[in-house]
C-alpha cells in the first residue's frame, strides 16, 4: 500500500500516537506516518520518562540499587530483584540457602502470573472488550495480596536480598497460594470461552502482525514474543538458575509468528507457572532464608559480571563493572521491551492502524522499562 | 385525545418526545454502566442518589458547567452544527413512532420512510464533526463512520423492503395492528410470510447495531485505536449533544425491530396491548444492546465491511427473492392443502 501511495505521489500524513494515547499504556510516542489507515512507516520515540537507572547504579551502594530494580518493569518487579541480586551473588560469591532459591521461584513465578494476568486483560482492552480486564484484575489482586502478605509491597517489591531473602512464607502464604492455584485453574476455562474462543478475537488476532523468527532475531526479541515466533529460547532451559533445573516445566512455543501465537505462548505460560509453583511448595525444604555471613559492606572484588533471568516479557540481563569499592563502576541493564519494541517499526509497515495497534498490545510493553 | 385542538397536540408531543429522549439518554447511561458492572463483578455508582440514581443528574449538570471549547484551527460552523445533526433528526424520527395505538405524534402513511429519511441525516452529523474538528483522528474516524453507515444501510433497507412487501404499508400503527394476538402472531415468527423471518429479524438488529456505532462495531469511536472517534475534540455539552444523539438512535433503532418483528404494543399472550408493552419491548432489546456491548471486542474495518457485503447483503436479497416467491405461492399452497382436506 505504502508503494501505491508513493507511485501515486498521493499525500501521506504524520499522526502522532502518543505521548498519551490510550493504546500505549503510557508515555510511549509513536510517530507514524500514514496512508489513509495504512501504516508507512512507524519510529518509536523514546525518553519520556528516563530516569537514568544505569547511572544511578554508578551512585548508588551495591544494596542502595536494590529498590530500583523494582521500578523498571513494575508488571514484573521480582524477575528484576532476582537479575539483580544473582549477579552480586557472582560478584561476590555468596552462596543462597536453597529454601530462599526456592521461594523465590515461587514468588518470582507468581509474579509472572500477575503480569500476564494483566497483560491478558490490557490487550483485549486493547482489542475493545472491556470485561476481561476486570476478570483479570480480580485474580490478580489475589496474587498482590499473597506477595504483599510476605514483601510488604503490592507492586514495586523489594523483597530478595543478597544471600537470600527478607522475609521468610509462612503457613497461610502456602495454603493461600495453593488455593489461588486451585481457583486460577477454574478460571483459565472461562477466559478461554470469553476471550479466546471468540471469533472476533480470532479473526483479528490470526495471520495478522507476523514476526518472522528470523526478524526476533535480528532485534533481539526475547521472551514470549521469541517463542510465538517458533523459536525455543528461555532462559530458564537454556541458561539454567536457582532451582529451576529440578522442577519439571514446559516451555510453550508457537510457530505461527502471529499475534494469536504471542497470546497463546502467553496463556499457556500461566498454567505452567502455575506447574511450576505447585511443584515448588511441594519441594519446599526447611532451613534459614539467609547464609550465616554476609559482609555488612560489599567490596566485590573487581572484574566484569553479567547474569540473566526469564522476566514475564523475556530476558532480562544485568551486566555490572566492579572496580573493588563499595559502588558499581558500570551498570548496564538489558531490558527485554526495548528489544521487543524496537521491531515495531519494521513490522508495522503497511499495516492497517488497527492491527498494528493489536501487534504492538502483543509485545507487552511496559514503558518505564523501557526508558530505563 | 379527539378534542384536544391540533397545534396544542402537537405541542404536547414535541415537548414529550423531547423529555422522553433527554431522560432515556441520562437514564440509560445509568443503565449502561449498572449493566457493565455487573456484567464485570462489580456494583456501578452507587454513591450519588440511592443505587446511584442521581449519578445522570449530577454529570449532566457537570457537562453543562463545562466550557464549551472550540479549539484553535476547526471550522466553527460546522463544529457547532454537527451535533445538531446528530440529535435533531433523532427527535424527529420520533414523531412517527407508535407507543401505543392513540399515542403517537402523527400517524402518517409513509411513517417508515420518514424515518429511514431522517436517520440517513445522522451520518452526516459524524463526519461534518469529524471533519470540522480539524483532527486526525476524527477525520479517520469520520471516514469509517461514513463507510460502515453505507455498507450497513443497504441490508438494513432490504430487509425494511421485504418487511413492506409482506405487511404491504409503511403506516406504522398498521404494522402493529396486523400483529395483534398472541405471539405466534408476531412478524419474527410468521414464518408463512418467510421462512427466513428470524434470520431478517437478526439483519435488522446487526445493521442497527452498526449504524448507531455500537459495539462490536463501535469503530468511529474506538478509544484504543482513534481515542474518542468522531467526538475527540468536542467538551462540555457538545459532546453531550452526540451522546444523547447516540442514545436516541439506540432506541429508534429498537422501536424499530420492535413495531416491525415483535410486535409493537401487542402483548404476546393478545391480553391488555398497551405503549408499557412497547417500551418492555424496546428496553429489553436495549439491555441486548448493552449486553452485547460488554463481551464482545470490536471488529476491524474490514471485518465489518466484508460482514456487510459477503455476508448481510446475500442474505438479506435470498430474504427478499424468497419472500417474493411465498407472497405468491402461499395463497395457492394453502387452497392446494385446503382442496385436499
Amino acid at each position: 500500500m505504502s508503494d501505491l501511495a508513493r507511485s501515486q505521489n498521493q499525500e501521506t500524513f504524520v499522526l502522532n500516537l502518543g505521548p498519551q494515547h490510550p493504546a500505549t499504556h503510557g508515555v510511549l510516542r509513536v510517530k507514524l506516518t500514514m496512508d489513509g489507515e495504512y501504516i508507512v512507516e512507524a519510529e518509536p520515540v523514546l525518553g519520556y520518562i528516563h530516569r537514568m537507572h544505569e547511572k544511578m547504579g554508578e551512585n548508588r551502594t551495591w544494596a542502595q540499587f536494590m529498590p530500583n530494580t523494582a521500578r523498571l518493569d513494575y508488571l514484573g518487579a521480582l524477575s528484576y530483584n532476582h537479575g539483580y541480586v544473582k549477579v552480586v551473588e557472582q560478584a561476590m560469591g555468596i552462596e543462597v540457602p536453597e529454601r530462599a532459591e526456592y521461594i523465590r521461584v515461587i514468588t518470582v513465578e507468581l509474579n509472572r502470573i500477575a503480569s500476564h494476568l494483566l497483560w491478558f486483560g490490557a490487550f483485549v482492552l486493547d482489542l475493545g472488550g472491556f470485561t476481561p480486564l476486570l476478570y483479570a484484575f480480580d485474580d490478580r489482586e489475589h496474587i498482590l495480596d499473597l506477595l504483599e502478605s510476605v514483601t510488604g509491597a503490592r507492586l514495586t517489591f523489594c523483597y530478595f536480598r543478597f544471600g537470600g531473602l527478607y522475609n521468610d512464607i509462612d503457613d497461610d502464604f502456602v495454603t493461600g497460594s495453593r488455593a489461588f492455584i486451585k481457583r486460577l485453574r477454574k478460571r483459565m476455562p472461562d477466559y478461554h470461552n470469553l476471550v479466546t474462543k471468540n471469533i472476533i478475537l480470532i479473526t483479528r488476532l490470526k495471520d495478522i502482525g507476523i514476526l518472522p523468527g528470523e526478524m526476533c532475531r535480528k532485534y533481539g526479541a526475547t521472551g514470549p514474543v521469541l517463542r510465538g515466533s517458533g523459536v525455543d529460547y528461555d532462559v530458564r532451559k537454556n541458561e539454567p538458575y536457582s532451582v529451576y533445573p529440578e522442577l519439571d516445566f514446559d516451555v510453550p512455543v508457537y510457530s505461527e509468528c502471529d499475534s494469536m501465537a504471542r497470546y497463546m505462548v502467553r496463556m499457556d505460560e500461566m498454567e505452567q507457572s502455575m506447574r511450576i509453583i505447585e511443584q515448588a511448595l511441594d519441594k519446599l525444604p526447611a532451613g534459614p532464608i539467609m547464609p550465616e555471613k554476609v559482609p555488612k559492606i560489599l567490596k566485590p572484588e573487581p572484574g566484569d559480571y553479567y547474569s540473566a533471568v526469564e522476566a514475564p516479557r523475556g530476558t532480562f540481563g544485568i551486566r555490572v563493572v566492579s572496580d573493588g569499592t563499595n559502588k558499581a563502576y558500570r551498570l548496564k541493564l538489558r531490558s527485554p521491551t526495548f528489544s521487543n519494541l524496537s521491531l515495531f517499526g519494521e513490522a508495522s509497515q503497511g499495516m492497517l492502524l488497527a492491527d498494528a495497534l493489536a501487534l504492538m498490545g502483543s509485545l507487552d510493553l511496559v514503558i518505564p522499562e523501557i526508558d530505563r | 385525545m379527539m378534542f384536544i385542538p391540533e397545534p396544542l397536540r402537537l405541542l404536547a408531543f414535541v415537548v414529550g418526545i423531547i423529555a422522553f429522549i433527554a431522560l432515556n439518554a441520562a437514564y440509560l447511561v445509568w443503565l449502561e454502566r449498572k449493566v457493565a458492572g455487573h456484567i464485570q463483578r462489580r456494583i456501578g455508582p452507587k454513591e450519588v442518589g440511592p443505587f446511584g440514581l442521581l449519578q445522570p443528574l449530577a454529570d449532566g449538570l457537570k457537562l453543562m458547567s463545562k466550557q464549551l471549547l472550540v479549539p484553535k484551527g476547526v471550522d466553527p460552523y460546522l463544529f457547532k452544527v454537527a451535533p445538531l445533526l446528530v440529535l435533531v433528526p433523532a427527535v424527529m424520527s420520533f414523531v412517527t413512532i407508535p407507543f401505543s395505538e392513540n399515542l403517537v405524534a402523527r400517524n402518517i402513511d409513509i411513517g417508515l420512510l420518514v424515518i429511514f429519511a431522517f436517520a440517513s441525516v445522522n451520518v452526516m452529523g459524524l463526519l461534518l464533526g469529524g471533519w470540522g474538528s480539524a483532527n486526525k483522528y476524527a477525520v479517520i474516524s469520520a471516514a469509517r463512520c461514513v463507510s460502515q453507515n453505507v455498507a450497513y444501510e443497504i441490508p438494513m433497507l432490504i430487509t425494511v423492503i421485504t418487511m413492506i412487501m409482506v405487511t404491504h404499508t409503511m403506516n406504522l400503527n398498521e404494522i402493529v395492528m396486523q400483529q395483534d394476538g398472541s405471539l405466534l402472531n408476531w412478524y419474527i415468527f410468521r414464518l408463512s410470510a418467510s421462512p427466513l423471518m428470524p434470520v431478517a429479524f437478526l439483519i435488522f438488529f446487526t445493521c442497527s447495531l452498526a449504524e448507531t456505532n455500537r459495539a462490536p462495531f463501535d469503530l468511529g469511536e474506538a478509544e484504543s485505536e482513534l481515542i474518542a472517534g468522531y467526538h475527540t475534540e468536542y467538551s462540555g455539552m457538545g459532546f453531550g449533544v452526540f451522546f444523547m444523539g447516540e442514545y436516541a438512535n439506540i432506541i429508534i433503532g429498537c422501536s424499530l425491530a420492535t413495531i416491525l418483528f415483535l410486535g409493537g404494543w401487542q402483548c404476546p399472550l393478545g391480553l391488555y396491548p398497551g405503549w408499557w408493552w412497547f417500551l418492555a419491548k424496546v428496553y429489553l432489546l436495549i439491555f441486548c444492546v448493552m449486553w452485547i456491548r460488554w463481551t464482545y471486542p470490536r471488529t476491524t474495518l474490514w471485518g465489518l465491511l466484508n460482514l456487510s457485503w459477503k455476508y448481510l447483503i446475500p442474505i438479506s436479497l435470498v430474504n427478499l427473492l424468497l419472500t417474493g416467491a411465498m407472497i405468491k405461492l402461499w395463497p395457492l399452497l394453502k387452497t392446494f392443502l385446503m382442496g385436499a382436506s
